[in-house]
């Protein structure tokens, strides 16, 4: 019985995941598609490039927790590191940057 | 080492290619030990040479080109071939006994690692016999490494690139290996501080590397092929070296002494029969120092002209580490206060370590004070600093680990008397070198200069360190003597000898090659010393005995390293006629030759059956 309900959620969740996933997967190549529309559209450089770095940025975010599944138990280490990583990047590339150009 | 008897009956030549073809990481502990402990010794000759010329005033023992030669290699020998390995061999050969593994993560990658760390230190030391030494220092700024004529910087760029390679491997393996490959039971908050530490320095490894790299290939294409990264009349900019290089230098020297602590960690405790005061807290500084390090690299550069703004950000964030550091310090004296302390040598190195260590960060925040590093920068003063903190923390933490481990490395205790003559001889020999040297960088003098003035005041000083260094090189002869003797005469001990806290010690003497029979199950921090509290000899075993899986022995590692240390010579005189590049790519064909035939051989290792492991057991 215990084991049946069981059975029942993991079917009901792995089947609201899917759907999750589909319309993720559906909303990256939308974004892909504006990317591209962007670029050759003869938009201003300076408003395009930030554009594309925000949809990049929301596309990793969308891959890492729709498809590679970081939000579910056991990824903590991996979570940790990857901010730990970028946290450091990105406090590297700012102090640099500032340091050397301004 | 279980094949100690086995080698015995073996010839030189079958030794030999056992070594060259190990993945084993008890193997490869070794063989770190004994490239680190070469350069180490070459590192100290060059040090000798230095103290030599530094004897008396407007000495001429060496020229004033060699002097730079020797003074560069000195540090960069110490740092890159001897710190860095000799630590990696005490990682390699504790780590997966202290997590309850069979081996490491990747064991053909870990061989690799050692193979890469050995050719390019060989590339590197080649240049001695090819026109001369790199001379740029081994912080090698720009411009000056870009302009230094000959080969010897190229030496540098194409040694350390390929060393680095090395590490940065060996940094992946650990993280990989202890996220992945701990016994059953064995949380993240019981792993044994040695292991914490060598989690952390992984991660900064990984983190660190990647910035010396792309240092090292800007510097390569400035001089070998013609670009101007660090250029100013091309439009480049010198000072990005410095930014690259202190990026990866400041995390390096807490690459080098978190592991130090660990050592420190799990000496004291053992022998003061206590666990360890704080815990907890000692992790979180651990993880706290690592994150930290990150943030301060510009403090090497407080005179380089970067402002009042940025010189006040990276002088508070660096006093800032002083407080971890300093929670460390007092819960290594808490560790010991009412303990039952039994004092050995590994013991004599901790506590040595504690009062030097501690007066090393004491110069450090002096140095981290922006104003008064224009009066420190470029002195004696930030010598003496950093030999403090390297020599006082890393050294006598290699030394501990190695009194401590050796019985677990090769299945005897290093002799005591020896080993007591050689800690205080270095340990006096270390303070008088470095101690005078604060006071000679207040008076002036400032470092990196081939010779001194007469009548300045310097000479009495000078002489002192001198007489310091030759004290310290009589205490790590005595410490070689010590090795020779242990191995001949000594005496195999028990598994234990030191009744100890930690999963390592619960592995009889000999080590068999897989480590353990069982995996065993951990039911908390300092899992050996759980259960003799419950009056049992060993740890319950976590699975049925069964078939073991080990990994081959391979050569591609060997090879795949020696493909690119011919390649480095191709790289670097190629400048001087196009011929050369025939070299660099028979080389290189070597290096991706190996990889691919690595990569479509299949290599699914070997089973020990569980009827053999029966059969040893009787
Ligand atoms: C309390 C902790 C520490 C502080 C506040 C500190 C601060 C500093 C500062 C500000 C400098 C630059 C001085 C100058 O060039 O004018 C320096 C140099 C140096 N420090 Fe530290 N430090 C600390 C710990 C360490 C540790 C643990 C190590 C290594 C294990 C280390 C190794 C070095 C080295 C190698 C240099 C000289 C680099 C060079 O110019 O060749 N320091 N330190
Ligand atoms: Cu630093």
């Amino acid at each position: 019985m215990a084991e049946n309900t069981n059975l029942d959620y993991q079917k009901k969740k792995n089947k609201e995941e899917m759907k999750q996933q589909v319309i993720t997967f559906a909303l990256m190549i939308v974004f892909t598609i504006i990317a591209f529309a962007m670029v050759l559209s003869d938009l201003d450089k300076l408003f395009v490039v930030p554009i594309l770095f925000l949809l990049a940025v929301v596309q990793v975010i969308f891959q890492l927790y729709y498809f590679m599944h970081m939000s579910h138990k056991g990824h903590e280490m991996p979570a940790f590191m990857m901010y730990g990583g970028i946290f450091a990047a990105f406090l590297t590339l700012l102090g640099l940057t500032v340091l050397v150009w301004w | 080492m279980s094949s100690t008897t086995m080698t015995q009956k073996q010839g030189f030549a079958a030794t030999l290619w056992d070594y060259l073809t190990t993945v084993d990481h008890k193997k490869i502990a070794v063989l770190y030990l004994i490239g680190g402990g070469f350069f180490f010794i070459l590192g100290g000759l060059e040090a000798l040479a230095i103290r030599i010329q530094l004897i008396q005033p407007n000495n001429d023992f060496v020229s004033n080109g060699f002097y730079n030669e020797i003074m560069t290699m000195h540090g960069t020998t110490m740092i890159f071939l001897a710190a860095m390995p000799l630590i990696f061999a005490l990682m390699n050969a504790v780590v997966p006994l202290q997590i309850g593994a069979r081996d490491v993560a990747f064991p053909f990658l870990n061989s690799l690692g050692f193979w890469l760390f050995a050719f390019g230190g060989i590339l590197l030391n080649c240049s001695w016999f090819l026109g001369g030494a790199p001379d740029a220092g081994w912080t090698a700024y720009a411009p000056l490494s870009v302009v230094s004529p000959g080969h010897g910087v190229d030496f540098y760029v194409l040694g350390l690139q390929i060393s680095g390679a090395g590490t940065l491997i060996a940094g992946i393996n650990f993280l990989v290996t202890i996220i992945n490959m701990r016994a059953p039971g064995m949380t993240y908050m019981r792993m044994p501080l040695f292991t914490w530490t060598t989690f952390v320095v992984s991660a900064l490894i990984l983190f660190a590397f990647p910035a010396l790299t792309i240092g090292l290939f800007l510097l390569m294409f400035d001089r070998l092929f013609g670009s101007g990264f660090f250029d100013a009349s091309l439009g480049g900019n010198s000072i990005i070296w410095e930014h690259l290089f202190w990026i990866f230098g400041h995390p390096e020297v807490y690459i080098l002494i978190l592991p130090a602590f660990g050592v420190f960690s799990e000496v004291i405790p053992t022998f003061s029969k206590k666990r360890l005061f704080g815990y907890t807290a000692m992790v979180f500084a651990t993880v706290l120092i690592g994150f930290l390090g990150f943030m301060v690299w510009a403090h090497h550069m407080f005179t380089v002209g970067m402002g009042p703004a940025a010189n006040s950000i990276f002088a508070v964030a660096t006093m800032a580490i002083a407080v971890p550091t300093g929670i460390k310090i007092f819960n290594w004296l808490f560790t010991l206060w009412g303990g039952n302390i039994k004092i050995n040598s590994a013991m004599l190195w901790s506590l040595g370590f504690i009062p030097s260590f501690t007066i090393g960060g004491m110069t450090g925040v002096m140095v981290a004070t922006a104003p008064a590093d224009y009066q420190y920068h470029d002195s004696y003063f930030v010598v003496a600093h950093f030999h403090y903190v390297i020599v006082g923390g890393v050294v006598f933490a290699i030394f501990a680990g190695l009194h401590y481990w050796w019985p677990k490395m090769f299945g005897k205790i290093l002799n005591e008397t020896l080993g007591k003559i050689t800690f205080w001889t270095f340990f006096f020999g270390f303070h008088l070198t470095f101690m005078i040297q604060h006071f000679l960088g207040l008076m002036g003098m400032p470092r990196r200069y081939a010779v001194y003035l007469p009548n300045q005041e310097l000479e009495l000083g000078n002489v002192i360190s001198t007489i310091g260094a030759f004290l310290m090189a009589f205490g790590a002869i005595v410490f070689v003597i010590n090795i020779i003797v242990t191995t001949t005469k000594g005496e195999q001990v028990s598994g234990d000898p030191w009744n100890g806290r930690t999963l390592e010690w619960a592995i009889p003497n000999p080590v068999p090659h897989y480590n353990f029979k069982q995996l065993p199950l951990v039911r908390g921090l300092d899992a050996l010393w759980i259960e003799k509290t419950e009056g049992r000899k060993e740890l319950a075993p976590a699975e049925p005995l069964d078939d073991i899986h080990m990994p081959n022995p391979s050569i591609l590692p060997f090879v795949m390293s020696l493909g690119l240390f011919i390649a480095g010579f191709g790289f670097i005189y190629q400048v001087d006629h196009p011929s050369w590049l025939i070299v660099l790519f028979i080389g290189m064909g070597i290096t991706l030759g190996t990889m691919f035939i690595r990569s479509i051989k299949d290599d699914h290792g070997h089973h020990i059956h569980k009827e053999d492991l029966d059969e040893e057991a009787r």
